[in-house]
């Protein structure tokens, strides 16, 4: 019991050790002198701007008014995801371990490997790479959101496929019938409403980002956002960020709902 | 289910609605017009894309042939990302404790105050981090130090939600003994409440750093400090095979991020 307690501590003692070291490493070197004086000023000239936002903004007919930019950014998501939904399917059956196969499976593990490459790839390295093939623009944000979502549906899709009912597949096999047959009429119908739950969720985080990708030029609402920035004008900060905030909140909502209802 | 066993004596009559499917072809219709909308909107035409391939494969190409030698300048700048990551998820969970706490409906002071911290917390997480790595940019100025504000409140966000929802869940037992006893608010968050959720606070710590750590690679493209300065300035001057050792080295740091992260979270629990 004694020497329990003590391997304990010196257990504790190990972790205070590794945790303060880590501490140590990340505050060295970390630069924070170089805060700006004018940092109060700007930042109560932001309030003020996000207090009194330019409601002209919101709505001048001309097709760059906030509106019709909330809208194209919801657009960039829609498309993005959903064509995302579809070229994440081969990745979801390259990844996905059947009930009877070994943990280490060569082609699920390679799917799965492929998966994280995808993910980790930065999202703005992906916009400004399709903006070099199709020109600034909302059609390379589409590209790179429907390339970037593979990294996130790929891996929830392959996850359900694992965790799933095999029972109306192994029906539809033991009556005879063949593989494209058990996908079609078993695997599909049972998969598709926990596939469109998640497509609906990373929905959710594509507006998110849709809405930042015009930072690089890849259309939608973040181009003005960081012009606005950019250029000081605070009062249209405010109302494209009292813009972006309804959007994601009402987007939460719709999908949340529609989520409910599909499991 | 004890309809359907008692309707499959007599076989039931579908109501039109549902014998043709109206429900789901009304769907898949408001879905495929809701598809060309956005088609519309954003301008796609699929034959740009293809006819301008052979330029998409041009840059694929100079990325497959990365500068080895470039590795030695990334290391510097990739150390102070996950540096970045790591003081500004321990600067937003600090901050995020209190507004847990109080936010939580089992242990909230009252409904009204938790309802407006809820509220709040909610308009926090919807801000992009991107956006809010700008905004701190033209208040404290580039460097590091926006980045740690941005990544900070960003954690603070979803640390916080992830936080509150722990402690709503656990056992009401061991606060309703120590109330029982006299304990006040104080007493009962650090000897009912915390020892029941310490472990799951640990766990949500490291998985919002994993996502700190991938987030503050970019953040630097905006002059928020770290590794993102660099990729900015390989792709503005056109020199995609530094840009391949780039992503490679975020690639490595990630993977190693976020096994260690799930080595330690799958012991923790």
């Amino acid at each position: 019991m004694k020497q329990k307690n003590s391997k304990h501590l010196s257990a504790v003692f190990f972790w205070l050790l590794v945790i303060v070291l880590i501490y140590w490493w990340s505050f060295q070197s970390l630069d924070f002198t170089g805060v700006k004086s004018s940092a109060g000023q700007v930042l109560n000239a932001m309030i003020h701007g996000l207090i009194h936002p330019d409601w002209q903004y919101v709505y001048d007919g001309s097709g760059e008014d906030l509106l019709s930019l909330i809208l194209q950014t919801l657009a960039i998501a829609f498309l993005g995801t959903f064509s995302s939904a579809v070229l994440s399917l081969p990745f979801a059956f390259w990844a996905a371990r059947g009930p009877h196969e070994r943990h280490r499976h060569l082609r699920s593990t390679t799917g799965k490997f492929v998966i994280i490459l995808i993910r980790t790839f930065p999202e703005i390295v992906l916009a400004i790479m399709f903006i070099k093939a199709v020109g600034p623009g909302s059609f390379a944000g589409v590209l790179a959101v429907s390339i970037h979502s593979i990294g996130m549906l790929g891996k929830l899709f392959s996850e359900a496929l694992e965790n799933m009912d095999y029972r109306a597949s192994e029906a539809l096999i033991s009556v005879g019938a063949n593989q494209p047959q058990t996908l079609v009429m078993a695997t599909l119908p049972t998969i598709l409403p926990e596939f469109l739950s998640y497509t609906l969720y990373q929905f959710e985080i594509a507006v998110r980002s849709a809405s930042i990708l015009g930072m690089v030029g890849a259309g939608g609402i973040g181009t003005p956002l960081l012009f606005a920035i950019q250029t000081r004008s605070w009062q249209r900060m405010g109302i494209i960020l009292i813009g972006i905030i309804i959007m994601v909140t009402l987007i939460d909502l719709l999908s949340g709902t529609l989520r409910k209802r599909l499991v | 289910m004890k309809q359907s066993l008692k309707n499959s004596q007599s076989m039931p009559s579908r109501p039109w609605l549902q014998r043709l499917h109206i429900k789901g072809w009304a769907s898949f219709l408001i879905f495929l017009l809701l598809f060309k909308g956005s088609a519309q909107i954003c301008d796609i035409q699929l034959s740009t894309f293809f006819q301008n391939l052979g330029q998409f494969f041009e840059l694929i190409k100079k990325m497959l042939h990365p500068q080895w030698s470039y590795l030695a300048v990334v290391v510097a700048p990739i150390s102070e990302t996950i540096k970045m990551a790591i003081v500004g998820t321990t600067i937003g969970t600090l901050v995020a404790v209190p507004f847990c706490l109080l936010a939580a409906r089992n242990i909230a002071i009252n409904r009204f105050i938790s309802s407006i911290v809820r509220f709040f917390l909610n308009i926090v997480r919807t801000i992009p981090d991107l956006m809010l790595a700008a905004l701190f940019v033209a208040i404290v100025g580039i460097g590091s130090f926006a980045g740690v504000l941005t990544l900070a409140v960003f954690s603070f966000g979803m640390i916080s939600k992830l936080f509150y929802e722990a402690v709503e869940t656990i056992d009401p037992g061991p606060l309703e003994a120590l109330q029982a006893a006299g304990a006040n608010k104080i007493q009962m968050i650090v000897f009912a409440v915390l020892p029941q959720i310490f472990n799951n606070f640990i766990s949500y710590f490291l998985y919002t750093l994993e996502i700190n750590v991938r987030s503050s690679t970019v953040l630097g493209y905006l002059g928020a400090g770290g590794i993102g300065v660099y990729l900015q300035r390989s792709l503005d001057s056109f020199n995609y095979s530094q840009t391949a050792i780039i992503i490679l080295a975020i690639l490595v740091v990630v993977l190693i991020i976020d096994g260690l992260s799930n080595y330690l979270r799958e012991k923790l629990l």
